[in-house]
């Protein structure tokens, strides 16, 4: 039985993550959002559609409609490019899905989630609370981290069907907008809950009260660097 | 005077050997995330390293890559200095960039590369120097050995002009650095094979770290009993440093660290740094002058003609 999550008090520490596992259908119900906790462990059946740094770049700042055809379907925006290729059928074959880093879309996804309806962004890495609270909170979205990372075989082999491919042509295969019918696709972690908590913030809180004991001896180098920081606990991303 | 080696065998042996590094994890590899894992405290982390090794199972069963980023695929050949290709080099590079575009159709790999500016993609990752090919050579030799490696590129490597008064301490201090950066969040992909290239000039050091991580196999040591010594320290103090995979406070961020020399300048200290992911995919395989072609798992990049200090 999954606890009544207004009972359960969200993780402090990695050791307080529960890892309940959580089955989400598509489109995923602002109520099955909210339920979900950080480190929930969440397998995705239905569709859902890739979309990185090239759709981003026509919808957000092209203005070109995002297709309406995929709203009406899901609201599951996948950081990712595929490795597909073209079957003589004129259908095509994704054998693998590896996510890409998602802290580089940050700025452009305000804007994202008002134009295309996504609400549950899949990828890798995750964000920070600043940037969940700033532009995931206000659309109600929430971020799920893909696991390894490098699951690519796992995550192809749940692959049922590639449904639509928008935009191959100028795009290219890496950056094209694949539509995918999937079942239990996962495991994905919860990375940032529908209040902006991080769960990569809980580890780094942990990490860092340890770096100050492992720079032990480690002295500053003789020549610095133009725009490095100098602080430990600062993220690079 | 040897047989020379066919232009088509080149080309099916990397059309395979693309096929094999993208698909089956390497053994060596693979016991050693096994073993980090049985180390590892932290409980998140030990899941995601337990899901990889299913990961890697898939794989191999359903002949697909184990990550779909399959990197920027590239090339180390070794040629017997009395090996002789039929069509002379011209045609083993040719070969190269034609079994490369058919991989990439066939396996498939995701087409990754793009001109850096316009991001012009011909979706088969053929393009201007892609992919790329390092050469070496052996003595009293007539096979040629070519291995394949799929290489993420983007997170984990980083490189600095030390000085010699940084000396031992400053090599400790960039290692770290670098770990801190790239293991927050898993971004590295870690558990990695870590490479360091010290001395040389600055793309020496670079290109050494990057042969070290993905040319020597876990278990292996430098042959220089300091070097070797020091790989081990570094290895150590890795998985002190508190990141476990995905980034998760433990134990599990270095496999190994393999570090690899050459002769710098007097006043410098130049060293680079890559790591080697949890997609640590190589593949190499020996073609004979009488055209028996020969895989196996073990590079044996760094020969002790590759590494001589002498003349000869």
């Amino acid at each position: 039985m999954r606890p009544d999550p207004g009972t359960v008090k969200p993780a402090e520490r990695l050791d307080d993550v529960r890892m309940d596992e959580v089955e989400l259908t598509t489109p995923v119900g602002s109520a099955d959002i909210g339920r979900l906790k950080l480190g929930d462990v969440v397998y995705i059946s239905g569709v859902l559609y890739t979309a990185r740094e090239g759709v981003y770049r026509k919808v957000v700042e092209q203005g070109v409609d995002f297709p309406a055809s995929v709203r009406a379907l899901t609201n599951v925006n996948f950081h990712c490019s595929p490795a597909a290729t073209g079957r003589p059928d004129g259908t095509y074959a994704v054998e693998a899905v590896t996510a890409t880093a998602s802290f580089r879309f940050g700025k452009s996804m305000s804007r994202w989630f008002e134009r295309s309806g996504a609400k549950v962004v899949v990828g890798k890495a995750g964000l920070t609370e600043l940037a969940y609270r700033e532009w995931f909170v206000p659309h109600g979205a929430v971020y799920l981290t893909t696991v390894g990372y490098g699951m690519g075989a796992a995550y192809g082999r749940c692959i049922t069907r590639v449904l639509d491919v928008h935009w191959l042509e100028a795009l290219g295969i890496a950056q094209a907008l694949w539509v995918l019918e999937v079942e239990r696709l996962g495991p994905f972690l919860v990375e940032g809950d529908r209040e902006g908590r991080s769960l990569f913030a809980l580890a780094n809180r942990e990490i860092n009260l340890r770096l100050e004991e492992v720079y032990r001896g480690l002295p500053p180098y003789a020549m610095g660097r133009f725009g490095e920081t100098t602080s430990r606990t600062d993220e690079i991303v | 005077m040897s047989r020379p080696i066919p232009e088509k065998l080149v080309e099916d042996t990397a059309r395979e050997l693309m096929a094999r590094a993208a698909i089956d994890i390497p053994a060596d590899y693979r016991d050693g995330v096994r073993k980090a894992r049985e180390c590892e405290r932290n409980r998140i982390a030990r899941f995601v390293l337990a899901e990889m090794e299913r990961n890697w199972d898939i794989a191999t069963a359903d002949r697909r890559p184990m990550c779909a980023d399959t990197g920027l695929p590239r090339y180390y050949v070794r040629a017997g200095n009395e090996a002789v290709i039929e069509g002379g080099f011209v045609a083993l590079e040719r070969a190269l960039r034609k079994a490369t575009a058919d991989a990439t159709a066939s396996i498939p790999l995701r087409p990754n590369r793009v001109h850096p500016l316009t991001r012009r993609d011909h979706d088969n990752n053929v393009g201007v120097h892609a992919p790329e090919v390092t050469y070496a050579f052996e003595p009293r030799a007539d096979w040629i050995d070519i291995t394949a490696v799929h290489k993420g590129g983007l997170f984990g490597t980083d490189y600095r002009m030390l000085f010699p008064t940084d000396g031992v301490a400053g090599i400790r201090r960039f290692f770290v650095d670098t770990l801190v950066e790239f293991g927050k969040r898993g971004l590295a992909c870690q558990p990695a094979i870590v490479g360091l290239g010290l001395g040389g000039s600055k793309d020496t050091c670079v290109r050494l770290g990057k042969e070290a991580a993905c040319l020597r196999v876990v278990g292996s040591r430098n042959p220089e009993p300091a070097v070797a010594a020091l790989e081990e320290e570094l290895t150590a103090l890795g998985n002190y440093v508190g990141i476990g995979a995905m980034g998760f406070a433990g134990t599990s961020l270095v496999v190994a660290t393999h570090i690899e020399v050459a002769y710098t300048h007097t006043g410098g200290l130049p060293v680079g740094m890559h790591s080697f992911c949890l997609s640590s995919r190589r593949a190499t395989a020996r073609i004979h002058s009488d055209g028996r072609v020969e895989f196996r798992a073990d590079p044996m990049w760094f020969t002790d003609y590759y590494r001589r200090e002498g003349i000869e």
